[in-house]
């Protein structure tokens, strides 16, 4: 019998329909008994304590890169003075969180991807599911809960990391002090600047867990499969970090930035 | 140490006598796609009987017996397990299922990110949430006693060979006492040496636990070991069953061929 071809969009709208009973899953096991606090510990160790050299050198490089591309453009306006203040806003409102997000979906989100594909392929989530344990409970939740609190964590590291990047740039080219310079940085910062930034980062953090894990978990027998999970989360946690931001920007340019 | 002594009376209430009928399969059916896998297959397992289901690979040997544990649902056939009908359990019900069924994995299924000592803990604290951390270590290491791997309690999965992570896989099965225990090929990808020694240790263990099995494998040796009767399965059906010695005398070709 030929092999029945089922159409792109029904297959979109199976694999939507497949995500919100994941997500559905997600929060009824969160709000149910028996927390792991031991794997969810371990976990924000594994996701926060080892992205934070990665994290860290890219926003300063970051950071570094920025003070030096802006210096020429703000020099020819006159405005030079203009730069902690320039720096600090966009570090704080965009380069920052997005930095961060993108490098943790790149590293956790395929991380988790391919270690339960792996656990998939080897059968390590049927055993936990025919002891009687719940896989969800101790894969799926810790996990997502983990990156949801230590991507923000890794922002705000990200975020003082990239202003003492661009501290570097600008004291290789002039002599400003560092005390002034972060005075400037800081007294440029409102409310407005951080809050949405880190509302965004909470939301990159569960969407870089959750595809991560969604992922993995359903992934099919056979070990292309991982390859595949850990590729996919990447692309697909990337996209949605992106989606997100232009989401929350809207939203915060609208109440904050009139 | 309150849920697992509740546990073991509901154990108790529940248990049936020996050779009662623990495992009832009446015309069991499942398909994959426009796949017919188990066509319809009916089956009796008794308390304390050990049954090898022998056929040749792909023939649904392993369909079945995930069917029996929940993992798949049939779609056709009836299939009780203690009495109770496995499709129409709940959530909670197939939980307290699961926790009287072993399942051994073909490649033993360990957390590769655990400890030997973790990986058997594991359904101790989740499952049958003790708390006294005495009385874990005691079990802990009475089982890995039992499978003699006590000297690998501080390993991790990948210091392990095949036959070992067999061995830890039956132990972290058996540390729950499971009434039924179900192995997936238990001796594929074993010398024979290890073979013949995982075989006599299912063995072993089924006698001290007192557990009914089920066995799928094409390793004649093991059937021989460990079968206290045989069914023969191809295409998706029981097509014979009997001891050992009367399918090894029997005249069909093809039940032949596994003896040759």
């Amino acid at each position: 019998m030929a092999e029945q071809v089922i159409p792109g969009w029904k297959k979109w709208l199976e694999g939507s329909g497949d995500q919100v009973i994941f997500l559905k899953g997600f929060f009824r096991n969160v709000f149910r008994g028996g927390f792991e606090w031991s794997e969810f510990v371990r976990q924000c160790y594994e996701i926060g304590y080892k992205s934070f050299m990665l994290v860290g050198t890219t926003a300063f490089i970051m950071g570094l890169v920025l003070a030096l591309q802006l210096r020429p453009t703000l020099i020819n306006f006159g405005a030079l003075s203009m730069l902690p203040k320039t720096l600090a806003v966009s570090i704080v409102r965009e380069i920052g969180p997005i930095i961060t997000a993108i490098i943790c979906a790149g590293k956790i989100s395929s991380g988790i991807g391919a270690e339960l594909g792996s656990m998939k392929v080897t059968e390590q989530i049927d055993a936990m599911e025919v002891s009687g344990a719940n896989p969800v409970q101790y894969l799926v939740v810790t996990r997502i809960l983990a990156t949801t609190f230590m991507v923000p964590i890794l922002t705000l590291l990200g975020d003082v990391l990239g202003l003492i990047g661009g501290f570097l740039a600008i004291n290789i080219t002039s002599n400003v002090s560092s005390l002034l310079y972060f005075h400037k940085c800081i007294a440029s910062l409102d409310f407005t600047d951080f809050l949405p930034a880190f509302i965004k980062t909470i939301f990159f953090g569960f969407i870089i867990g959750f595809i991560g894990c969604y992922k993995g978990y359903n992934s099919n027998r056979g070990t292309e499969s991982v390859g595949l999970a850990a590729n996919s989360a990447v692309v697909t946690a990337s996209l949605w970090i992106f989606v997100i931001d232009a989401i929350v920007v809207q939203i915060s340019s609208l109440l904050f930035y009139k | 140490m309150e849920e697992p002594d509740k546990h073991t009376e509901q154990k108790n209430k529940l248990s049936t006598s020996k050779g009662e009928i623990v495992i009832h399969i009446k015309g069991l059916k499942k398909s994959f796609g426009s796949k017919e896998v188990l066509k319809n297959i009916s089956l009796d397992v008794k308390r304390g009987e050990n049954v090898v289901v022998l056929g040749k690979s792909g023939q649904g040997k392993s369909v079945a017996i995930q069917c029996i544990v929940g993992m798949l649902v049939p779609d056709g056939g009836t299939l009780t397990v203690f009495g109770e009908e496995v499709s129409g359990m709940n959530e909670k019900q197939l939980k307290q299922l699961r926790i009287r069924i072993g399942f051994l994995f073909q490649g033993g299924a360990l957390y590769d990110s655990m400890t030997v000592r973790e990986n058997l803990e594991f359904p101790l604290t989740r499952v049958l949430k003790l708390k006294d951390q005495v009385e874990i270590d005691q079990r802990v290491k009475e089982v890995l006693d039992g499978v003699g791997l006590l000297d690998a309690i501080d390993k991790m999965p990948s210091d392990l060979s095949g036959g070992m992570r067999k061995r830890v896989g039956l132990a972290r099965t058996l540390i729950v006492k499971p009434e039924i225990m179900l192995y997936d090929e238990p001796t594929t990808g074993l010398d024979p040496i290890t073979s013949r020694e995982i075989s006599e240790l299912i063995l072993q263990m089924q006698k001290k636990y007192k557990t009914t099995s089920i066995i799928i494998t094409h390793d004649m040796e093991c059937a021989r070991i460990t079968a206290d009767r045989m069914v023969i399965m191809n295409e998706g059906e029981f097509i014979t069953e009997g001891s050992f010695e009367e399918l090894k005398k029997s005249k069909e070709q093809f039940v032949r061929s596994f003896f040759n």
